[in-house]
C-alpha cells in the first residue's frame, strides 16, 4: 500500500515536471515567434494607418483603428488609385521590375556557371598551372570572405569606363559574382552525393560526357539547384551596398528605393510602411512557401 | 588545363586529333587574344590623346574579352578533344571569377596609391604612400576596426541564442514546421527594410512601439541611439535579429543528424539533461557550430546596410563598421583612392584573422572530438 502511494507520488511528480517543461517550451516558442513576427506585423498594419493612429500607437486593426488605404494610396496601389495613372506607381514598378530582373538573372547565371564548375570539380582532376582541384575549389570558395567594399570602388571606376554604371547588366554580373561561391559550395556537395555508376553506364551506352551530364546528372541534381537558386534569389533581392554605389536612376533596385525614402518621410509612416511591405512581401511568400528549399540550401555542405 | 589520371569518373576516349585541327585551335585563341590586345592598345592610345580615333568607352575591349573567352573554350575542345570537353566545365566559371575579382583587385591596388577624385576633372594622381600616412592617423578608421572586433565578438551571444532556439525546435513539439517558418522569416527580410521597420519606426522616440514599451518598463527617456554604447547595442540587436535564424537552422540540422541512440545511451549511463548536453550533444555539435560561426563571421565582416541606413555611423562614429565608413568617405569626398586603400588593408586584416580563426577552431575541434 505504502509502496503504491509512493509510486503514485513519483508518477504525479513526473507528470508535473512534464507539464512544466511543456509550458516552458511552448512559452519560449511563443515569445520568440512574437519577436520574429511583430516587426513584420507592425509594418503591414502601419501601412493601413493614418496620422492619429500612428501617434496614439494603435496596434490592432478593426479593434482600435480602422484600416485605411492611405499608405498604399501614396504608392498608387490602393483600390481607388490602381486604375488611374500615377507617377509614383510607375517609379515603384520600375524599381520592382529592376529587382526582379536583376536577381532572377543573376541567380540563374550563378546556378548555371556554378553547377558546371562544381560538377567538373567533383568528377575530374584538373591541373591549372600549379593549381589542383582542391586549390581551384579553394579559389572559388575564398571569394566568400572578400568583403564587397574591396571590390566596390574599383568596380565603380571600371564600370564607369565600360559604360556599365547604372545598368542592369552590370548589376547582374556583380550579383552573380557575389553568389557564385555559395552555389559552388552547395552544388559540389550535391554532385558528390550522386554515384558515378549512373554516368558510367550512360557513357558505356554511348553518351558523351556532356550528354550524360545533361540527361542523367542534371535531373538528379535539380532539387539542389532549386535550393541554391532560391537562396541566391533572397541574397540578391536584399543586396543594398553595391546597388547603392553602382546605380543611380535606371537600374535602381527596391532596397535603394526604400533607403532613399527613409530620411525624407518624417512621421509620414504609412507611406514608408507600404513601401517596405511591398519590398518584403515577395520574400515572405518565398520564405513561407519554399522554406524547405531554403533550409536545404543553407545546410548543404555544412552538415555531414 | 589538363586532366590527370585519377578522375572519379573514368572515361575511355580515343581521340584522333589531326595537326591541322590543333593548329586551327591555337590560331583561334591567339587571334582573339591579339584582337583584344590591339583593341586595348588603340583605346589606351586614344584615351592618352596620342591617336585621334577610338571609342567612347572601353566596352569594345570587354566584348573582345568575351569573344576571346568563347574562343578559348572552343579551342580546348579542338586541341584536346575529350580532355578539353572536361575542362569546359570549369573554364567559364574560372574566367568569370578572374575577370571579376582578380582583375579588379589588381586594379584596386593600382588606384589605392593615388589621389583620385571622381568628381573633379584632374583625374588620377599618383601620390605614393600619402594614403597610408593618412590612414595611420585617421582615428575614424581605427575606431571602425575596433567596432568590428566588438561586433564580431557579439556573435558568441548570437550563437548561444541560436543554439537554444535550435534545441527548442528539436524538442518534442507540435507543428514544428510552423515554428520553423516563423523563426526563419527575419532572415528573408532585406536589411534596408529592417532598418526602417525597427530602427526608424519601432524605435522612434515618441511613437515607436519599442519606445512605448521601454517607457512602460520605466525608462524615462528611451533613446536607442543616444549614447555610443546604446547605439552599438541596438545595431547589434537588429543585426542579430536578422541573422540568428541562419545559425539556428544550421545547428538544428546538426542536431537532427545526431542519432537518437547516442543521447539515450547517455541517459542510461545516468547523465541528467544538463550533463547530457555538455558531455554528449555539445561536443558532437562542435564541427557544425564551427562552420555556422565561420559563415556568420564572414557575413558579419560585411555588415553595413543597417548602419548606413539607421545611424550612418553616428553618434560620433560609435556604430561605424569599416564598410559603412568607407561608403561614407566615398559619398562625402568621392575620393576613390583613399577608400580603396582602406578597403585593401581591411582585406589583408580579414585574411589574417580568418586564417588564425580557422587554425584555432580546427585545433579545438580536434581536441574535443579526440581526433588527432
Amino acid at each position: 500500500m505504502a509502496q503504491a502511494l509512493a509510486l503514485d507520488d513519483f508518477d504525479r511528480r513526473r507528470r508535473l515536471r512534464w507539464a512544466v517543461s511543456r509550458l516552458v517550451i511552448y512559452g519560449l516558442l511563443i515569445v520568440w515567434a512574437a519577436i520574429c513576427i511583430f516587426p513584420i506585423y507592425w509594418t503591414l498594419t502601419t501601412s493601413f494607418k493614418i496620422a492619429p493612429d500612428v501617434m496614439k500607437g494603435n496596434m490592432v486593426p478593426w479593434w482600435d483603428f480602422t484600416p485605411r488605404w492611405k499608405g498604399w494610396q501614396s504608392l498608387g496601389l490602393s483600390p481607388n488609385t490602381i486604375f488611374t495613372t500615377s507617377t509614383v506607381r510607375e517609379e515603384f514598378l520600375k524599381r520592382f521590375a529592376n529587382s526582379v530582373v536583376i536577381s532572377v538573372s543573376a541567380s540563374a547565371l550563378a546556378v548555371g556557371l556554378g553547377s558546371l564548375a562544381a560538377y567538373g570539380l567533383s568528377r575530374f582532376s584538373y591541373r591549372f598551372g600549379f593549381m589542383r582541384n582542391s586549390d581551384i575549389s579553394f579559389f572559388f570558395l575564398s571569394q566568400l570572405i572578400l568583403p564587397p567594399v574591396v571590390l566596390a570602388l574599383p568596380f565603380l571606376v571600371l564600370y564607369k569606363e565600360l559604360a556599365l554604371l547604372d545598368s542592369r547588366i552590370g548589376m547582374i554580373m556583380i550579383y552573380t559574382l557575389m553568389v557564385l561561391p555559395i552555389v559552388i559550395w552547395i552544388m559540389r556537395d550535391q554532385f558528390t552525393a550522386i554515384p558515378t555508376e549512373l554516368e558510367e553506364a550512360a557513357l558505356v551506352d554511348g553518351l558523351s560526357i556532356w550528354g550524360s551530364f545533361a540527361r542523367i546528372v542534371l535531373p538528379l541534381a535539380l532539387p539542389g539547384m532549386v535550393a541554391a537558386f532560391i537562396l541566391c534569389l533572397v541574397l540578391c533581392w536584399n543586396e543594398y551596398f553595391f546597388a547603392a554605389l553602382l546605380t543611380s536612376t535606371d537600374a535602381k533596385t527596391m532596397p535603394v528605393m526604400i533607403a532613399s525614402q527613409t530620411g525624407s518621410q518624417g512621421i509620414n509612416w504609412w507611406a514608408m510602411a507600404a513601401l517596405s511591405s511591398a519590398g518584403i512581401l515577395p520574400l515572405i511568400f518565398i520564405g513561407v512557401l519554399l522554406e524547405r528549399h531554403i533550409i536545404k540550401g543553407m545546410t548543404a555542405g555544412a552538415v555531414k | 588545363m589538363s586532366v590527370a589520371e585519377t578522375d572519379r569518373l573514368h572515361t575511355v576516349g580515343a581521340d584522333d586529333i589531326s595537326p591541322a585541327r590543333i593548329a586551327f585551335g591555337r590560331a583561334l585563341v591567339w587571334g582573339a587574344a591579339a584582337a583584344m590586345v590591339a583593341m586595348f592598345a588603340v583605346q589606351a592610345l586614344f584615351e592618352g590623346g596620342i591617336i585621334a580615333f577610338g571609342f567612347e568607352n572601353w566596352r569594345p575591349v570587354l566584348y573582345l574579352y568575351i569573344v576571346w573567352g568563347v574562343c578559348l573554350c572552343i579551342a580546348q575542345v579542338l586541341i584536346r578533344g575529350e580532355q578539353g570537353k572536361r575542362a569546359l566545365f570549369v573554364i567559364p566559371a574560372v574566367l568569370f571569377v578572374i575577370s571579376m575579382v582578380v582583375f579588379p583587385l589588381l586594379f584596386g591596388l593600382w588606384i589605392s596609391f593615388s589621389d583620385w577624385n571622381l568628381s573633379s576633372l584632374t583625374g588620377r594622381k599618383f601620390n605614393g604612400l600619402d594614403n597610408v600616412r593618412q590612414m595611420a592617423t585617421d582615428p575614424f578608421y581605427w575606431n571602425a576596426l575596433f567596432n568590428m572586433v566588438i561586433y564580431v565578438a557579439a556573435i558568441l551571444v548570437e550563437y548561444a541564442i541560436a543554439f537554444a532556439l535550435a534545441l527548442l525546435l528539436n524538442a518534442e513539439i507540435r507543428a514544428r514546421k510552423f515554428w520553423r517558418v516563423m523563426f526563419l522569416l527575419p532572415l528573408m527580410l532585406s536589411p534596408v527594410a529592417v532598418s526602417w521597420m525597427m530602427g526608424k519606426s519601432m524605435m522612434e522616440i515618441r511613437f515607436g512601439p519599442l519606445a512605448r514599451l521601454a517607457r512602460w518598463l520605466g525608462w524615462e527617456n528611451p533613446s536607442f541611439f543616444g549614447s555610443p554604447e546604446m547605439a552599438k547595442l541596438t545595431i547589434m540587436l537588429m543585426d542579430a535579429w536578422t541573422f540568428i535564424p541562419f545559425m539556428m537552422i544550421m545547428i538544428l540540422a546538426g542536431l537532427q543528424a545526431i542519432p537518437k541512440e547516442v543521447q539515450e545511451a547517455a541517459k542510461v549511463d545516468g547523465a541528467n539533461a544538463w550533463q547530457g548536453f555538455w558531455q554528449v550533444t555539445f561536443p558532437l555539435m562542435l564541427p557544425v557550430s564551427v562552420t555556422a560561426i565561420m559563415i556568420r563571421v564572414i557575413f558579419k565582416l560585411k555588415l553595413a546596410d543597417i548602419i548606413i541606413n539607421v545611424t550612418s555611423g553616428g553618434p560620433g562614429g560609435a556604430t561605424d563598421t569599416v564598410t559603412s565608413f568607407i561608403f561614407r568617405e566615398y559619398r562625402d569626398r568621392s575620393n576613390v583612392g583613399y577608400g580603396t586603400l582602406l578597403a585593401m588593408v581591411y582585406l589583408v586584416l580579414i585574411v589574417i584573422f580568418m586564417t588564425i580563426l580557422l587554425k584555432v577552431s580546427d585545433r579545438i575541434v580536434r581536441r574535443v572530438t579526440g581526433m588527432g
